[in-house]
């Protein structure tokens, strides 16, 4: 896979279709994977990688690329067009300037969940097939590759490439997935239990902002949480309201654009479980909306720009569920 | 600190200019009583209630927050209120999912002609505010005075 994605980006560079290509290159080590961009052949050859750690979603990259001059081409997995589809219908993407190319992906990894199977040492990870080969200190280790994934791709809801010009791989489909399972269990708490939950996860936060920089819906110029004065600039000591606010505030800012793609949790320094604040507004929307999945229908309205004259009352909020 | 004192919530009011504030304003001229407990202010609309400005309240020390707006069908702008709705529901459901107590917020549609209806949704809301206590979940130790 790796060589066919090299070769298609050096292809599309001699060809002239794309003055510079979007893609991976390995980072400080060998599972930090950053998006880089590559203008020539050498380039390429040199850092191009394509890998089970290549979770970085590259169409956030393509807002300020697209407008830079010149054709840029991308590479794009399939939860990463549908946020490049997302993008391109609040015109953040210039699409006219972007060469994408879907490629396919069979769930990408995390180093934490090859630590956690017990293997030490890990020195580098092939892809042999269905399993991963790890290389260690103490010799080489073979573990599935379904137990290595990173949680997003475990609950993968669809491998289906959308809005690209040429594919490398099968076209896949959207299939079920388990990704609410855990909202679930969060709802079937108590509030007490709730809320001491969502403390020992907020509480670690450090206000990097890795979260808001990395995702691809928030990509506002100018950034509620970057005005000094909101009170919310940066972390409160000894104080819990701040990482409230902020959670809360950025999860709210994406609902009914969060495509899902499970970004901010994989960059979260702090491995607080994200996603759920933005599924359980997915889930919610689903629920009382109608299903809805960001960035799959170029034409369908966002459910919090639209409305419909018999939707529920807030108060299904109070009347639902077993808690008192 | 005062001991001893019965607990006095602070309960911010949003309403809108053209159904909820004409409503308590005609709550007041017919002199219908409700807590003083209910800090009104006013909105152009229900839809322009951001969500941040509830979770501002409660940081400044609300201890409960309500939307009031026309009934959906009547909005002064047409449609304002069915926007308000949906982000209101969402934003309700993430404060309960974050375990914030589902009481403290609420919207009821009051109209203009319903002084008795504004009066009566303030009294019900202040007390079940006033039995949930003080709101400790989602308080800012910054800015508390004591």
């Amino acid at each position: 896979m790796q060589e066919r994605i090299k070769a298609k980006a050096i292809e599309l560079l001699e060809s002239g279709v794309c003055g510079r290509v979007l893609g991976w290159k390995t980072g400080e080590f060998f599972y930090d994977v950053t998006p880089a961009v590559f203008e020539s052949r050498e380039e390429i050859e040199r850092d191009f990688v394509f890998g089970p750690f290549c979770g970085a979603n590259l169409s956030k990259y393509l807002i300020a690329e697209s407008r830079k001059g010149g054709k840029v081409g991308a590479f794009l997995k399939p939860c990463d067009t549908y946020s490049f589809q997302q993008l391109q219908k609040e015109h953040r993407i210039l699409p006219e300037n972007v060469y994408a190319v879907g490629v396919q992906c069979g769930g990408m990894c995390d180093i934490d969940a090859i630590r956690a199977a017990g293997i030490k040492g890990v020195l580098d990870v092939e892809e042999q097939g269905d399993s991963l080969l790890v290389h260690t200190l103490y010799g080489d280790k073979s573990l599935d590759r379904a137990a290595a994934l990173s949680e997003r791709c475990r609950v993968c809801k669809s491998k289906k490439i959308l809005g690209c010009a040429e594919l490398i791989g099968e076209q896949g489909e959207e299939q079920p997935s388990a990704r609410f399972e855990q909202v679930a269990e969060l709802e079937a708490m108590t509030p007490e239990e709730r809320f001491a939950f969502w403390r020992g996860e907020l509480s670690r936060c450090i206000r990097c902002n890795a979260c808001r920089n990395v995702c691809p819906a928030c990509s506002c110029e100018k950034c509620v949480f970057d005005n000094p004065s909101s009170g919310a600039e940066n972390k409160a000591p000894a104080n819990s309201f701040e990482e409230n606010l902020f959670h809360i505030i950025r999860a709210f800012h994406v609902a009914g654009r969060c495509t899902d793609c499970g970004e901010c949790s994989r960059v979260c320094p702090q491995h607080i479980p994200l996603h759920l604040l933005n599924r359980k507004f997915i889930k919610d929307i689903n629920e009382l909306y109608g299903p809805y999945q960001a960035g799959a229908d170029m034409d369908a309205k966002p459910p919090l720009v639209n409305f419909q004259a018999d939707d529920p009352e807030p108060s299904v909020v109070r009347e639902r569920g077993t808690n008192p | 600190m005062q001991v001893n004192e019965t607990f006095k919530p602070t309960v911010v009011a949003f309403c809108c200019n053209w159904c909820s504030y004409a409503g308590a304003d005609l709550a007041g001229t017919n002199r219908l009583q409700y807590p003083a407990d209910v800090k009104i202010i006013r909105i152009p609309c229900s839809c322009r209630l951001n969500p941040l400005f509830i979770l501002r309240a409660f940081q400044r020390g609300a201890d409960g927050v309500i939307l009031c707006g026309c009934h959906p069908g009547d909005c002064h702008y047409t449609t304002g209120n069915y926007y308000a709705r949906r982000r209101m529901t969402l934003l309700f459901s993430m404060l309960d999912y974050l375990g914030i107590e589902r009481e403290r917020t609420r919207v009821e549609w009051v109209s203009a002609a319903e002084g008795a209806k504004f009066a009566e949704t303030m009294n019900d809301f202040v007390e079940t505010v006033t039995r949930l206590g003080e709101n400790r979940r989602l308080e800012d130790l910054r800015c508390k005075s004591e």
